[in-house]
């Protein structure tokens, strides 16, 4: 009898392994599938150009979704980030079109690269707010953020009045007529927005597996507590995912507008939903302490193939949005028993151990 | 034996779980009227053959049988319909509802199924907390108010209030003071009279003595010994527990002790509401030293370590490492000036479960791997085992989450991050809550090894077998002051036990170092 459970117990370690290298896959896999699917269903799906317009669409969500894996991983959530996109929008929109008006009779100009640092700088800044909301005066992430996408978003509707600021096609004299390259312009054959993804991607990776900051991001998100018990500054760290996010979402906001070569104070909306939807695919848990960039980035790309593929494929908009929802529960859904078939396999391991 | 009401019984119970045996063919007798009581090392199978009883783990193989029925429960509300009644380690409470709510979560009483009957809620809570000697508890009161002993009274009378023939009660006394454990043994005497069945569960092996009527030791998954408690000693159950001689305490020769390296002076901590927590407290500790600290529960020890460990911002006093004074605010500065604390609660304070071991370990050192901001894996993963290897943690992987390993494993890992930062005092709170008795011995070794390399460790107890004999020095505290001092090695248990007592520390106070004003 002791060698029927000895020898039954290894064979399912073993199936359980594969499975579980399988489970933990699973967002490639979609995203291989969903490929797929589209190469034969949708015509002109595999073109070039194509590859070039979605891989757009996918960097601005994936961009929002960086910034809000590392807030989920600390346990919180941001909603502001649509709002900070519009805004951020149309405070490029602004310095292109009036500049700032110092009050002497004399309107300060600027060029593309400092309009760029304002803007970030601006993103920075409502993401510090954040922070300090959450970590100085104790707000819970969800309101404070949810707070802050009303007040940026009615931000950007005062700024011009509800208009869209267009044209902002710059001026040569003051060396921002180059504004447009942002979301136009290519390099070696890839458009700029993405080189920017695939920084910036690169850089919150790195972050997250090589660098204290990313440990204790993890560790935060894991307990509280017990990391601040250990030494970890837990508000800083607070903080600075949320100025990290109110980042990306100013870059967001820097292409869409670049893009459009105009900014409406409407941009954005509901942008937050997406970034949210696209970390969850990709494997982070809304409990905090788990995500990977990487799982993130792949999973704003089957989220984004799979809404311009629909779009290709003519299927009604309103069945994208049911099916971009049961994508997303279903996500979570083989996440669960992903962790379960992991506790169990290291339980095996363990037990293994003490025999 | 001549039993005369057994009312459960398992026979050739085996429970397998994926790649483990955690019940090995036992055999058990549960007495009616009586209390049987269990023992053996964690994950030995207690938890899990009561997980049985209770309905909340079938039988791999193996049958049970109830009164003399077959039975084989679906869930625990099975279980309890046919009157088993268990109260888990950890309170399963609701702190913002009142008591009668609580006992009653689930199966309120109503009108119509719709209409919760307050009234007869409350009365019966009443009743119930009368007949469980707490009358005094209003059924109103959030259960959140009340202290841990009266809310396992509460856990108790949840049981009770469903009839429960039989009661699981599973270390029902490690967040006790000693008052509150008399009450309950007075408690459990009462349900016993009443022909409850009550099964026992503890680590504190002088209690099982006491109120045992039968027991049955565990070692593996297999019953080592099962008997009525008549001529019971605590040799025997340490023996068929560890199946060996008994590990004793290790107690090496006193070496030199060092300069001192750890002193606080006058620490206070304010309580809401008046009065203080902690009260005027200096201690110090010398390098190679262990200072025992001793005191019931709400002494105000654990507050003391909070204090220099900076989690309480309204607690005042001075604080020296080798004669410095700290003045960092945050726990890095102070991990940095060289303390480093171990928490009584590992879950919470101690480990971040979800992440690996290799990253629990290292949590408080990245410094050490870091160059400006980019952080050396290579050396991390050594550098975590080589502690793996130094406190012989039992891992499969270090990449394992830390919560797939048993309590004694987790509390080393707890206990290798604070080694890693490199410590001169380490606070060590209850270091051998939760954990079995061989790992309990090995932690005490750990212990007396650090400190011949000069450490100074300040441990916090409310055991008084391990503060005599793991201390070079102890100091007993009470109502948040410190009662008395002693050297371990001329004092009695009694005199420990009298300077704890609250409310008599006017007549002690001779025995106070009083603080240099």
């Amino acid at each position: 009898m002791t060698n029927a459970t000895a020898s039954q117990p290894a064979k399912d370690t073993g199936s359980s392994a594969f499975l579980l290298v399988l489970l933990k896959a699973r967002t490639f896999i979609a995203l291989i599938l969903v490929f797929a699917f589209f190469a034969f269903a949708a015509p002109n799906f595999l073109s070039a150009s194509n590859m070039v317009i979605m891989s757009k669409h996918v960097a601005l969500n994936a961009f929002l979704a960086i910034g809000m894996t590392f807030v989920i991983i600390t346990g919180g959530i941001d909603l502001s980030v649509g709002s900070i996109v519009g805004l951020c929008g149309m405070v490029a929109g602004w310095l292109i079109l009036n500049g700032i008006d110092i009050g002497l009779g004399w309107t300060m100009q600027f060029n593309t690269i400092e309009i760029c640092l304002i803007v970030i700088l601006v993103g920075l800044f409502i993401g510090l707010i954040n922070g300090l909301l959450i970590t100085k005066l104790n707000v819970a992430p969800f309101i404070a953020t949810l707070g802050m996408l009303y007040v940026a978003r009615g931000a950007a509707l005062l700024s011009s009045d509800g208009r869209t600021f267009p044209n902002l096609n710059g001026n040569p004299e003051y060396g921002n007529d180059t504004f447009y390259l942002i979301g136009a312009g290519n390099l070696f054959g890839i458009p700029i927005s993405i080189w920017m993804l695939i920084a910036v991607g690169l850089g919150a990776a790195y972050v997250a597996k090589r660098t204290p900051l990313g440990r204790h991001i993890y560790a935060v998100g894991g307990n509280e507590k017990g990391a601040g018990l250990s030494g970890v500054q837990v508000d800083r760290v607070k903080i600075a995912v949320y100025v990290f996010s109110g980042f990306c979402a100013a870059l967001v906001g820097l292409i869409i507008s670049s893009q459009l070569v105009a900014s409406h104070p409407a941009t954005g909306n509901t942008f937050e939903l997406n970034a949210i939807a696209a970390a969850v695919l990709g494997g982070t848990s809304m409990s905090g302490g788990r995500g990977k960039i990487a799982g993130t980035i792949i999973g704003a790309f089957v989220i984004g193939i799979l809404s311009d593929g629909l779009v290709m494929m003519g299927v009604s908009a309103f069945w994208q949005t049911v099916i971009k929802g049961l994508v997303i529960i279903a996500a979570v859904v083989v996440d669960q028993a992903q962790q379960k078939l992991q506790a169990r396999v290291v339980l095996q391991q363990q037990a293994a151990l003490n025999k | 034996m001549d039993a005369p009401d057994v009312g459960l019984t398992i026979r050739g119970g085996t429970k397998l779980y994926p790649g483990t045996v955690a019940l090995n063919n036992v055999d058990f007798d549960l007495h009616m009227g009586a209390v049987n009581v269990l023992v053996g090392e964690n994950g030995a199978g207690k938890s899990t053959m009561m997980k049985i009883v209770a309905g909340v783990e079938p039988l791999t193989e193996g049958r049970m049988e109830l009164f003399g029925k077959p039975v084989d429960f679906r869930d625990k509300n099975e279980a309890a319909r046919n009157g088993i009644g268990i109260v888990f380690q950890e309170l399963n409470l609701f702190p913002n509802m009142s008591v009668a709510e609580n006992i009653f979560v689930g199966r309120e009483i109503t009108r119509h199924g719709v209409d919760i009957d307050l009234d007869a809620q409350r009365a019966a809570t009443r009743k119930v907390l009368e007949r469980l000697e707490h009358g005094g508890i209003d059924p109103d009161t959030p259960v959140g108010d009340l202290r841990i002993g009266q809310q396992q009274i509460i856990e108790i009378a949840k049981s009770l209030i469903e009839d429960a023939r039989i009661l699981i009660l599973d270390e029902p006394t490690s967040a006790l003071s000693a008052a509150e454990v008399e009450i309950l043994f007075r408690v459990i005497k009462d349900l016993k009279a009443d022909g409850v069945g009550i099964v026992y569960i503890s680590h504190r092996l002088e209690e099982l003595v006491r109120i045992g009527d039968y027991i049955t030791v565990l070692r593996d998954g297999a019953v080592t010994g099962a008997r009525s408690m008549e001529g019971v000693d605590l040799g025997w159950i340490v023996q068929n527990m560890i199946g060996g001689a008994s590990k004793d305490f290790p107690k090496t020769d006193v070496l030199e002790f060092g300069p001192e390296v750890f002193r606080v002076e006058d620490l206070v901590l304010p309580r809401m509401g008046g009065g203080f927590t902690v009260d005027h407290v200096s201690l110090s500790v010398r390098s190679g030293e262990i200072l025992g600290v001793y005191g019931l529960m709400g002494a105000g020890r654990s507050e003391i370590f909070e204090c220099v460990m900076a989690q309480h911002p309204l607690a005042k006093g001075r604080i020296f490492v080798e004669g410095k004074e700290i003045r960092e605010k945050t726990v890095a500065g102070r991990i940095a000036r060289g303390i480093a604390l171990i928490p009584e609660n590992r879950k919470r304070d101690g480990l971040v479960e979800i992440l690996s071991i290799r990253e629990n370990i290292t949590l408080s050192s990245l410094k050490d791997f870091t160059k400006i901001f980019h952080m050396n894996l290579a050396a991390e993963i050594q550098a975590a085992k080589d502690f793996v290897k130094e406190l012989s943690i039992k891992i499969a992987s270090l990449e394992n989450p830390v919560s797939s390993l048993s309590g004694g494993n987790q509390q080393k890992v707890v206990v290798s991050k604070a080694l890693m930062t490199r410590p001169k005092v380490l606070l060590m709170d209850e270091p051998s809550r939760g954990i079995d008795i061989g790992a309990k011995a090995e932690m005490f070794r750990t212990m007396r090894k650090l400190t011949a390399d000069g450490l100074g460790i300040v441990f916090v107890t409310s055991d008084l077998d391990e503060v005599r004999a793991l201390s070079d020095r102890i100091a007993v505290m009470a109502d948040g002051r410190i009662t008395a001092e002693f050297d371990a090695s001329d004092v009695t248990s009694e005199q420990i036990v009298a300077a704890s007592t609250p409310g008599k520390t006017t007549e002690d106070q001779s025995n106070v170092k009083e603080p240099a004003a």
